[in-house]
């Protein structure tokens, strides 16, 4: 503990358990209490106001087996996912790689590909509905069709999920495109000398120091398809095929019948997919800093 | 661009770029791509401000894609008076405001405690607060409803006399929520303030909070204008805490609070574009006019310092 002989003085140990009692208390109550007492009510019936019932993993079992609306939102999350981590994020990266370089008007195009991250995804949502509606929408004026985008189950995740990789391309591309101007030019140059043409370059020499980068990029993504909400609550509150994991949990308690237990159950699956990514996250990130 | 010439311009600060032909055709097609793709980007923004200016029943003759016959900003005058958007503009300020400030100050001191001093146990510390800050909202949504329910608060603080349905209440929750991200940032950006300061104000005998709010925090200066430009736009934008924390719908934040131009049975999508572009003009002219300060906040936390 105090090493080098230091000494805090009354004042001092009374101002720092003050100030990091606050943090762990505002942290551990709002944040990682919740968080477990989601674990534990999985395991019970209950409405919120009545006695609560332990019935173990019934409601797992009710979710897997009796639940339709699950299978449809884990269907959808991992499309969300295959997206973001597929499509989206690659084309991040390749703006970012295009905008890495010494371009007229590179801050013009920089900027026109973030603005929509500064936008709520509510807003993404509802902007989304002029492009995709079907009666006088963008889309359909464009191509002709009289195709019913949102309203149609089997594709309205598709374009939805298209709305959501708009505002995650920008992001993907700050983020790389900070890491790509932190790479030494000397290892470009090195490689140019021998002879690598620009993708063996990119593929050989930059994108392997990108790894920090590529991790947290990784997580990122990961955090945002499970996370994604607003954006499929604003279009039609997550129905009619645009189930996702984090509206039924919603659904559970703003909806008409509260059923804590159940909807926890759901928040349970949620936590232990995110949780193998926070930690494996975090392990790199502190393992490094040793 | 010859090879070795020097390049007058802004790039300045990194060194000669890797030598390369000058090959002027692929040069177009970056230009035609990137244009074009950065085209495709704005065209959603462009068509809600067009579709905002003109009115319903033209849009839903001729489509959203069309020459106008009329333009005109009585939308923006309904989302603004009907709509009562100043309202929940100003609900949003009495959330965010107080929400970033306690975030930044309460974020800046752990991160001080946690890079600085030994205390023990920084590091298990900053690795529950970091991951806490990873969670999906809602693994932890459902007992919060239900513990926001059960704490009272006296009739002044909260008219609903509960920490649901108060502003206290979506603050906090902004607060523990964003409170993991800042000291991560805020802790590796103090990592790399010289020790030596430090050390002088120690033999000079200077305490904890003469360290932490005279001789640190200024030096941070760059990183909190970085994070508190980022943590505005993330709690002005939320979406989810204010649907499920405020049942009453005159209390709600701007952004939450859109929702409710879509009507029970019609919605005007052109009233709705109005108020989106309202909505989204906040966070449009923040990052126009800080835009150095967001991208540093986004990027801090992945580049370490």
């Amino acid at each position: 503990m105090a090493v080098k002989t230091r000494r805090y003085s009354a004042r001092d140990v009374t101002i720092l358990v003050i100030g990091l009692g606050v943090a762990i208390v505002v942290n551990v109550g709002l944040i990682w209490g919740p968080t477990l007492a989601s674990v534990g009510l999985s395991g019970t019936d209950w409405n919120g106001i009545g006695p609560i019932e332990w019935i173990g993993g019934e409601n797992y079992a009710d979710l897997a087996g009796e639940y339709p609306p699950f299978w449809s939102a884990v269907r959808n999350n991992v499309l969300w996912l295959g997206f973001l981590g597929l499509i989206a994020t690659p084309f991040g990266l390749f703006c970012a790689v295009l905008l890495d370089r010494r371009l007229r008007l590179s801050r013009v195009y920089q900027s026109a590909l973030y603005m929509p991250v500064v936008l709520s995804l509510a807003v993404v949502g509802f902007i989304a509905q002029l492009v995709y509606s079907s009666d006088y929408g963008v889309l359909n004026a464009v191509t002709g069709l009289t195709v019913d985008w949102l309203g149609d189950r089997s594709i309205n995740i598709w374009v939805v999920m298209v709305a959501a990789g708009w505002r995650h391309v920008g992001y993907v591309m700050i983020i790389y495109l900070a890491g790509l101007k932190a790479v030494d030019p000397a290892l470009k140059e090195a490689a140019a000398i021998d002879g690598a043409s620009e993708s063996q370059t990119f593929f050989r020499v930059v994108f392997p120091t990108l790894r920090p980068i590529n991790v947290i990029v990784l997580v990122i993504t990961v955090i945002e398809a499970l996370r994604a909400f607003d954006i499929v609550y604003a279009i039609n509150r997550g129905r009619n095929g645009l189930e996702l994991l984090s509206v039924l949990v919603t659904e559970n308690i703003v909806g008409e019948a509260s059923r804590i237990g159940f909807g926890s159950a759901i928040a349970v699956i949620l936590l232990a997919i995110s949780l193998g990514f926070i930690v494996t996250y975090l392990s790199q990130l502190f393992r490094e800093e040793r | 661009m010859t090879l070795t010439a020097p390049v007058p311009a802004r790039t300045s600060r990194r060194p000669a770029a890797p030598p390369r032909r000058p090959v002027r055709p692929l040069r177009v097609l970056l230009h035609v791509f990137l244009a074009m793709v950065a085209l495709g980007w704005l065209t959603p923004l462009a068509l809600a401000v067009y579709a905002s200016l003109r009115p319903y029943d033209e849009t839903a003759r001729l489509g959203y894609l069309s020459l106008p016959e009329h333009l005109t900003l009585d939308y923006y005058g309904e989302a603004w008076s009907q709509a009562e958007l100043p309202r929940y503009y100003l609900n949003t300020l009495v959330i965010v405001v107080p929400g970033v400030l306690i975030t930044l100050m309460l974020a800046s001191f752990t991160a001080f405690a946690i890079a600085r001093l030994r205390i023990p146990g920084r590091r298990t510390l900053l690795i529950v607060f970091t991951a806490g800050n990873l969670l999906p909202p809602q693994v932890l949504l459902t007992p919060l409803y239900t513990l926001y329910t059960m704490i009272p608060l006296p009739a002044w603080l909260s008219d609903s006399q509960a920490l649901y349905d108060s502003y206290l209440g979506l603050i906090l929750i902004h607060v523990a929520f964003q409170f993991g991200f800042c000291v991560f940032v805020i802790a590796n950006f103090m990592r790399t303030i010289p020790e030596e300061i430090n050390e002088a104000a120690l033999v000079d005998g200077a305490g904890v909070w003469r360290r932490y709010w005279q001789l640190t925090l200024p030096l941070c200066r760059p990183v909190l204008a970085a994070l508190s430009t980022l943590q505005f736009t993330w709690m002005y934008n939320d979406f989810l805490w204010a649907l499920v924390l405020m049942s009453s719908g005159d209390k709600l934040p701007v952004t939450s609070a859109l929702n409710n131009l879509r009507g029970q049975f019609f919605t005007d999508y052109n009233l709705l574009a109005a108020g989106s572009v309202l909505v989204a003009l906040p966070t449009l002219i923040v990052f126009q006019l800080l835009h150095k300060q967001f991208v540093a906040g986004l990027t801090l936390g992945s580049t370490k310092g």
